[in-house]
């Protein structure tokens, strides 16, 4: 902060107009996120494994994963070829996990980001408007809330018919009431504040209120929740691809992946574990992230 | 003189869940362009609903305007669309709140806070010239401009009340409405808050109602004050005629009295017997009837009329009806 106001303080001496820049303050933000060493290896984990999800085509063909050699089952991880092994019907089990990424963390980031906005959305109106519009969009959230969720999500999928982009769907329907409710509070509780009524009389309108004002100072603990969500949905969507809906068989998928493996596990234990181990390391990298951004992203922490 | 504001007759009440509030009970005010007038009174007298009043910023729902009129500029407030009122709020009159320390959003450098307000009201304004216009209001206020990336908590209380300065005058509005200033601030930064007001609306020639508790800043600042006591203003005058103490409301003759005496060895300050009128009561007579030395049955029964004692010098009670009224 200081080299940049000595910076700052000489390009005006030098009689230029001074620009404050919006650079320094990412700047900031990243030099505050690197310091915290659990965060930086979170951060480093999740791009690996997305890097290597995501450009799987590049390098592994799709038909690894699915195409069947029943008389290479069961080959012990390090075998001939296979890293991970191979499952029951002599699939591999490294091409499976790669490619099942490529849908638990896709479909999971995608649902964070559909719930996200569409929480944000809805809390941000019922808190900032109150009254009746609070109560209309609240007693919707609370009906959607009193169906267990997995139950909610398994009867929208079977309305909506099978598909990812439905799990999706249906998934981030269930996530909306729980952060609607989250973000509707936290604004609730800043409405009131001087600032926002400062904001009103320098004429600021609601939406900008809302957009500008209110959200950047919900945003830390947000975020913190919505990656916290994303654990959950990725295990949720496990759970449905458990069960038969969303993700068919033969697409590989973490939780399935350990699903169609589990009447294995007891003499092939690695057939469990490996995806497990997949399914938690990014599940953590997870939390490590999104407490590291909060910390980041609040102004109000020392440097 | 233009007249810039003209408060008529208003009543505001606030419809709570316990009791109804009559917060403004035919409260009337005007103020001439470039006029500073010091609005005085007890907590709960009224002050910051007045304010709010102006702007049409009044909570919803809870409050109620049962009667009368704002006008600014010859238009009607209260008949503006959300449009003018947005055009109103901050370009043409604006507010200096009572605490610096939540008045500022805490997630965003005061660059763009004061920045957002330039950009409300000049849309078309490019953004190196609002860069431009946000570090000279700023050199104004005394804050050099390169700390306008920095958040509202890397400054101290009164540096945070320029910031609020430089917010409200910037769209350089032609009302100002400082609602209790510098309260929250010690006294040394409220002289140099104070003076920085002044030179800046010496500047802007921007009129300003000064809203605040102490007799003193209004002595020191304002050119007319009015004394509001109950949701209405009891006496309004010129800070000459009023200060003169030769014709004084009750009140604030009561008022004058708490101030200590620096001339004189005083042990005891004189209080104002009683307690600050309950506005969920509406009293049929004077409203300062309970707490008056000089309350007569008629006080209680009647409402005071206005009477004028001097030219520009009106003082709402009873004791001055043989006054000539204007």
């Amino acid at each position: 902060m200081n080299t940049q106001n000595v910076a700052a303080a000489s390009s005006t001496k030098a009689g230029q107009p001074f620009r404050p820049s919006k650079k320094g303050r990412f700047k900031l933000i990243w030099k505050r996120y690197r310091r915290n060493k659990l965060a930086m290896l979170g951060m480093v984990v999740l791009l690996a494994l997305l890097a290597a999800v995501f450009s799987a085509p590049l390098y592994l063909d799709y038909q690894e994963a699915i195409t069947q050699h029943i008389v290479d089952a069961f080959a012990k991880p390090g075998s001939d070829g296979h890293i991970f092994g191979t499952d029951q019907l002599g699939r591999d089990l490294l091409a499976r996990i790669i490619y099942g990424g490529r849908i638990t963390l896709g479909a999971g980031l995608a649902t964070v980001a559909l719930s996200f906005v569409g929480g944000v959305a809805l809390g941000g109106i019922a808190g900032y408007f109150g009254g009746k519009v609070d109560n209309i969009v609240m007693r919707l959230c609370d009906m959607l809330m009193a169906i267990p969720g997995t139950m909610l999500a398994m009867a929208l999928v079977a309305a909506l018919g099978a598909g990812l982009d439905k799990l999706l769907i249906s998934l981030a329907i269930v996530q909306i009431p729980s952060s609607a409710r989250t973000v509707r509070a936290a604004i609730m509780n800043l409405r009131n504040s001087e600032f926002i009524e400062a904001a009103r009389c320098y004429g600021t309108g609601s939406g900008r209120i809302i957009a500008k004002h209110l959200l950047p100072n919900i945003l830390g603990p947000l975020i913190v929740t919505t990656f916290m969500h994303l654990g959950s949905i990725i295990l949720c969507i496990a759970a449905m691809g458990f069960l038969g809906i969303g993700v068919q068989a033969p697409t590989p998928e973490w939780g399935s992946i350990i699903s169609e493996n589990q009447s294995n596990i007891r003499y092939y234990p690695y057939l469990g574990l490996i995806p497990g181990l997949f399914i938690m390391i990014s599940v953590l990298s997870l939390n490590f992230i999104g407490d590291g951004l909060r910390d980041a992203l609040d102004p109000k922490m020392k440097n | 003189m233009e007249k810039i504001l003209e408060i008529k007759n208003l009543k505001v009440q606030y419809n709570t869940d316990e009791a109804v509030v009559y917060a403004l009970n035919d409260f009337s005010l005007d103020l001439n362009k470039g006029q500073i007038l010091g609005v005085v009174g007890e907590t709960g007298a009224g002050k910051t609903t007045m304010a709010l009043s102006i702007m049409n910023l009044l909570p919803e729902r809870v409050a109620e305007i049962t009667g009368g009129s704002i006008r600014y500029r010859g238009e009607k407030v209260f008949e503006m669309s959300k449009k003018q009122l947005r055009e109103l709020r901050g370009a043409e009159v604006s507010m200096i709140f009572q605490d610096p320390m939540t008045s500022l959003n805490p997630v965003m450098t005061v660059g763009d806070q004061i920045d957002e307000v330039l950009k409300l009201h000049n849309p078309d304004m490019s953004k190196q010239r609002r860069d431009e216009k946000v570090a000279e209001i700023l050199t104004l206020v005394g804050i050099p401009p390169e700390r306008s990336i920095q958040f509202p908590h890397q400054f101290s209380g009164g540096m945070k009340q320029r910031v609020v300065i430089a917010m409200a005058l910037v769209a350089e509005p032609n009302l100002l409405l400082a609602d209790e200033p510098t309260t929250a601030l010690d006294v040394t930064i409220q002289a140099q808050i104070l003076t920085l007001m002044k030179n800046l609306q010496e500047k802007f020639g921007t009129s300003m109602i000064l809203i605040t508790h102490d007799l003193g800043i209004v002595a020191e600042f304002c050119e007319d004050v009015a004394v509001v006591y109950g949701g209405e203003v009891i006496e309004r005058g010129t800070v000459e005629q009023v200060f003169a103490r030769t014709a004084n409301h009750p009140y604030t003759d009561s008022l004058f009295k708490c101030i200590p005496d620096l001339t004189g060895s005083v042990s005891r300050l004189t209080p104002i017997p009683g307690f600050v009128l309950d506005s969920r009561t509406a009293p049929p007579g004077c409203p300062f009837a309970d707490r008056c030395g000089s309350c007569t049955e008629r006080c209680r029964a009647e409402k005071p009329l206005v009477h004028y004692v001097e030219d520009g010098h009106y003082i709402k009670c009873h004791l001055y009806e043989n006054e000539v009224s204007k």
